[in-house]
């Protein structure tokens, strides 16, 4: 098909032939089952609104199974008593299966969340092998410390794993959340319950399948596909379950952690939502700060959290680069994630789409300037055109808000002081970015804005070293890193009174 | 995969041949002997199951003659017979190897690329590692003479394990961000050091390849290694699977030689960035001076022992001999951290004495070859002679011979294993490293006491503790001296246990992520 943003309809058939859809069950102790319910729901092809398939809905009842079956496998089964090696071992298994079968799974989230095929394919699956062998590696470097006791003590820490973890995981990374979050639980040595998101249930179950060939014992991990109220709901308020982690909006995020309150005070860590400034200093190649700009934005159809969403640029470049952000992003090609042309596929659902497009009129109601985009690309599925409002004020809703899609606010700022009081003018602070070559303005900036990462030109450079998370209200703890891995451990302190120590 | 100390427990038990289903090439014979009836050894001795392919230099990633032809033979210690005549590395050969280390280091792809793809290359190698088990578990018994199964069920797993650990650390070396007094910004690089050159042992060829090999190539850097005169085989066979699984040309070169020639080259070269040796107390000191002397490298040794294995008055007695017999005998005494001074509370010295003869006694001693064999013969005629040497200084001294104290068999270097009893501190038996199967059995009456005889040594590189009482164990743990202590277990090795020596057992340790330090340089970068 040919691929257009000017208008055209991306609504041909691909010629990508979608492979058959394997896995439609829960994953429950090692094996794939209905619902107790017999409850069904639609996952939908974001091209063309049709369904993919029927997937067992899991509810509280569902949960509760789940829970239990992850509670024995930590309480009495092998997983958390293997060695740290032991465990590296089958994580190393997995990871190869999961590159052996490395076009399917690209297909179904390309398929289930309208992500580029060809760049899930090269980036988002080989990353979730190379998470886990990053985290398979980490397995046997856990280590506690000993300590210098102030009295005749002799102390040491055991850093154990903290038991049943529940993951609720969003749709836009479906592929990369499940890694993220499971690699490093389960290199500590936890079991776990996890729930993917409504619309993006294939690849989970997919891995569920790749784990049990790989050798994860039965009960370690569980993948329940549901919706948050039910599912979701019943994982963040479980009495047996010791801590979880979630990705999504803040919203949620804030019902989760109101739950676990609520119900046995379990550790919860959070990555929520942003409104990530980029800001780009006069002294930047335009032309090369416009494409990161761009890429900012429009990365992943503007559904990623770290969304590069409010762009400030400095006055003395100002106009040259709202040229050529226009230009490029009229260039920008909206089409069939199955085509290797396409650089944005359809917004993951209707909803969304909505979202976005109620978004856009509250800009231009606000008083904001339309350069370019605004409208939904076709008649059908959920394309949207690479958006851009200029004359936007930091109180506009555009500016304030997580639209989570292709839509830009621009704002021009003149001194470095003023750049950084605009861009920490947001209850979120996930990430940020900085465009310049001056060594002093990178480091001021880089120290001032509060943002749990700081890309200094470059945009969306994660890596699986390198933690992940959120200041103020986008959410805390760090996914990646060995941060990421900490959070799924309990500190043990052991004290033993020492007696004739030749030292203290 | 059971933890290789699982199988060190395994072999401690002295199971029969049955257990030991994995890794065997048909090696059953049922000749073995007790060490005091020696017929099996004048039998023929097995033909090992593998072919010597390599005897060359590895430099620049190909095999390659010694510039001055020159060749040494390698000897099977059963017989003294020639194994295989190998390339004789000299002063010009090291050049030659430090110069294509020092082109891989500054020019080549191997620091420059990502620790992740740094981290394939050594998995692919632990792979290839593990599949060829056999061949190298026979090329180690054939060079060194120590159990097949010793070699193919513990050692060859541990290789791979170990290069498995640092596989995963090549992407988790982190720098520090500093908190400077001022405006700065300060952080910390890690930085590989360069060219390492990095000599070892003939005790545990491959295990010391590993310890060296894997913390320097997970960091980045490139090697010259020069493996013993007496076991050049199995390094030259492992180094050949790492390029086969993707290291680049010059990053580990191979030289195998002799220490005042090729060892000395590679200490005092002014090219080679970091050198680590594991080796004798006495010829650490050369390495430091030739050093010292040079470029001011940074050196880590890793050097003798005469490590106690303290039995505390609580101890279980039947457990406390078979760990102290283990302790000594293991690799047949050659181990820099056996447990060769075995001190014994009077309360149960009588009891221990005539178990740990009787022990000595069973010990199952002929070609390594065999299925059930636990020792085979020392590793040449210079260290047999050496150990036969100190059996009658034993005697000569008045200590009291349990049992052994002679060779065993007429041909190759067998030594009965050695019991001593009533040995005193003063003795030379008690002072030096013997490294052969002579244990040496000391009485002691408190913990106080037991703690400065045990310190009273040049040496720290490790000791055990036999008791059941937490503060004994507490109290013995931070009062000895030494780099390792362990409680009610001994020779439990893991990649993640940091392992050297205190006072001259060397510096610096090895293994775990303490190793990774010996093989980075830290650049701190302040920014005003």
């Amino acid at each position: 098909m040919t691929a257009l943003s000017n208008g055209h309809a991306a609504n041909n058939s691909s010629l990508f032939k979608i492979p058959p859809i394997k896995f439609t069950n829960l994953f429950i102790n090692g094996h794939f089952v209905h619902s107790l319910s017999g409850n069904e729901f639609e996952t939908i092809d974001p091209r063309t609104g049709e369904v993919i398939a029927k997937i067992s809905e899991g509810r509280k009842e569902d949960i509760d199974v789940a829970v239990k079956a992850a509670r024995e496998a930590f309480d009495n089964g092998p997983w958390p008593r293997m060695s740290g090696a032991e465990r590296a071992k089958i994580m190393m298994k997995w990871a190869d299966l999961i590159e052996e079968n490395l076009e399917e799974l690209a297909a179904l989230d390309a398929i289930d969340a309208g992500k580029l095929y060809h760049l899930v394919k090269v980036v988002d699956i080989p990353a979730v092998a190379n998470c886990l062998r990053y985290y398979a590696g980490a397995a046997d470097k856990i280590h506690g410390e000993v300590l210098k006791g102030a009295r005749e003590f002799h102390a040491y820490t055991l850093m154990e794993p903290i038991g049943v973890v529940g993951h609720i995981i969003p749709w836009n990374f479906p592929s990369t959340m499940f890694a993220a979050k499971v690699s490093p639980s389960l290199a500590a040595g936890c079991t776990v319950v996890l729930k993917p998101a409504e619309q993006t249930p294939l690849s989970a179950l997919f891995f569920a399948h790749l784990a049990k060939q790989a050798g994860i014992p039965d009960g370690v991990l569980n993948v329940v596909p549901g919706f948050g109220p039910t599912a979701g709901a019943a994982i963040s308020s479980h009495m047996d379950i010791d801590k979880v982690s979630f990705t999504g909006s803040t919203e949620v995020g804030r019902a989760i952690m109101h739950a676990a309150a609520s119900s046995n005070l379990k550790p919860v860590s959070l990555e929520l939502g942003g409104k990530s400034p980029l800001l780009i200093f006069d002294d930047a190649d335009v032309d090369k700060a416009a494409d990161l700009a761009l890429l900012g934005i429009l990365f992943n159809k503007g559904e990623i959290c770290v969304a590069s969403s409010r762009v400030f640029v400095q006055e003395g470049i100002y106009d040259e680069f709202e040229k050529k952000l226009v230009e490029k992003a009229k260039a920008w090609v909206v089409g069939d994630p199955f085509d290797p042309q396409s650089q944005q596929g359809p917004q993951v659902d209707k909803n969304q789409f909505e979202k976005i497009l109620s978004y856009i009129e509250i800009g231009k109601q606000e008083g904001a300037t339309l350069l370019t985009g605004g409208k939904r690309v076709g008649n059908k599925g959920y394309y949207i055109e690479p958006t851009i409002f200029s004359n936007v004020k930091e109180n506009m809703r555009i500016a304030q808000d997580e639209i989570f899609g292709p839509v830009l606010a621009l704002m021009k700022f003149r001194t470095i002081e003023e750049g950084i009081k605009s861009a920490n003018n947001s209850r979120y602070g996930l990430a940020a970015g900085i465009v310049t070559k001056n060594i002093d303005t990178a480091n001021t900036v880089s120290r001032a804005i509060r943002a749990g990462i700081i890309w200094i030109n470059c945009y969306f450079a994660f890596g699986n070293d390198i933690p992940y998370g959120g200041y103020k209200q986008s959410g805390f703890g760090r996914d990646f890193g060995m941060e990421g891995l900490h959070k799924y451990l309990q500190v043990k302190s052991v004290v033993t009174p020492i007696y004739n120590s030749p030292w203290l | 995969m059971a933890s290789s100390s699982t199988r060190i427990s395994r072999l401690l038990s002295r199971s029969s041949a049955s257990l030991f289903s994995r890794g065997g090439k048909g090696y059953l014979g049922t000749g073995f002997s007790r060490y005091s009836t020696a017929t099996a050894l004048e039998e023929e001795p097995i033909k090992p199951a593998v072919q010597v392919e390599h005897t060359q230099l590895l430099i620049g990633g190909k095999f390659v003659d010694a510039l001055s032809g020159k060749t040494f033979p390698t000897l099977d210690p059963r017989t003294g017979e020639v194994i295989a005549h190998v390339a004789e590395g000299h002063s010009e050969d090291v050049d030659r190897a430090v110069a294509a280390a020092r082109k891989a280091f500054d020019q080549g792809p191997w620091p420059k690329m990502t620790a992740y793809e740094r981290q394939r290359i050594l998995l692919r190698a632990a792979d290839l590692l593990e599949k060829h088990n056999d061949e190298l578990a026979a090329l180690e018994t054939w060079d060194n003479g120590k159990p097949y199964e010793q070699s193919a069920q513990i050692e060859i797993p541990m290789l791979v394990r170990l290069f498995r650990y640092y596989a995963g650390w090549a992407d988790k070396i982190h720098g520090m961000t500093v908190p400077a007094d001022g405006q700065y910004h300060v952080q910390t690089l890690h930085e590989p050091i360069g060219v390492a050159g990095q000599i070892i042992p003939w005790n545990f060829p491959l295990l010391m390849f590993a310890w060296k090999v894997g913390p320097a190539l997970a960091c980045g850097n490139t090697i010259v290694l020069k493996t013993a005169e007496q076991t050049p085989l199995s390094a030259l066979y492992a180094a050949k699977l790492f390029h086969e699984a993707g290291l680049p040309e010059g990053v580990l070169n191979v030289v195998s030689g002799f220490g005042p020639t090729a060892g000395a080259a590679l200490a005092s070269h002014m090219d080679v960035d970091k050198l680590a040796f594991t080796g004798s107390t006495d010829t650490g000191k050369v390495v430091l001076e030739l050093a010292a002397r040079s470029n001011l490298k940074p050196v880590t040794l890793e050097l003798g022992g005469k490590s106690p294995f303290i039995v505390c008055e609580d101890a279980d007695v039947d457990q406390a001999v078979e760990l102290a017999h283990f302790a000594l005998f293991f690799n047949q005494g050659q181990c820099c951290c056996a447990g060769s001074r075995t001190y014994v509370h009077e309360h149960v010295y009588d009891e221990f004495v005539e178990k740990a003869k009787a022990r000595a006694l069973k010990r199952i001693v002929g070609d390594p070859f065999k299925s059930g064999i636990e020792q085979g013969p020392q590793i040449d005629s210079e260290q047999f002679e050496k150990i036969l040497k100190y059996i009658r200084s034993g005697v000569q001294s008045g200590a009291t011979l349990e049992t052994g104290g002679d060779r065993l068999g007429s041909k190759g270097f067998y030594v009965q294993p050695t019991v001593f009893s009533n040995v005193e501190d003063g003795m030379l038996i008690a002072k030096e490293e013997i490294f052969g199967p002579v244990q040496s059995i000391l009485k002691f009456k408190d913990l106080d006491e037991v703690i400065e005889r045990a310190n009273n040594t040049r040496y720290g590189l490790a000791a055990g503790v036999f008791t059941k009482n937490i503060d004994t164990a507490n109290t013995l743990t931070r009062a000895l001296r030494v780099g390792t202590v362990w409680v009610n277990c001994f020779d439990t090795f893991d990649a993640a246990i940091p392992f050297g020596g205190y006072k001259m057992s060397g510096q610096g340790r090895e293994k775990g992520e303490y190793s990774l330090k010996n093989y980075l340089q830290v650049k701190a970068v302040r920014y005003v």
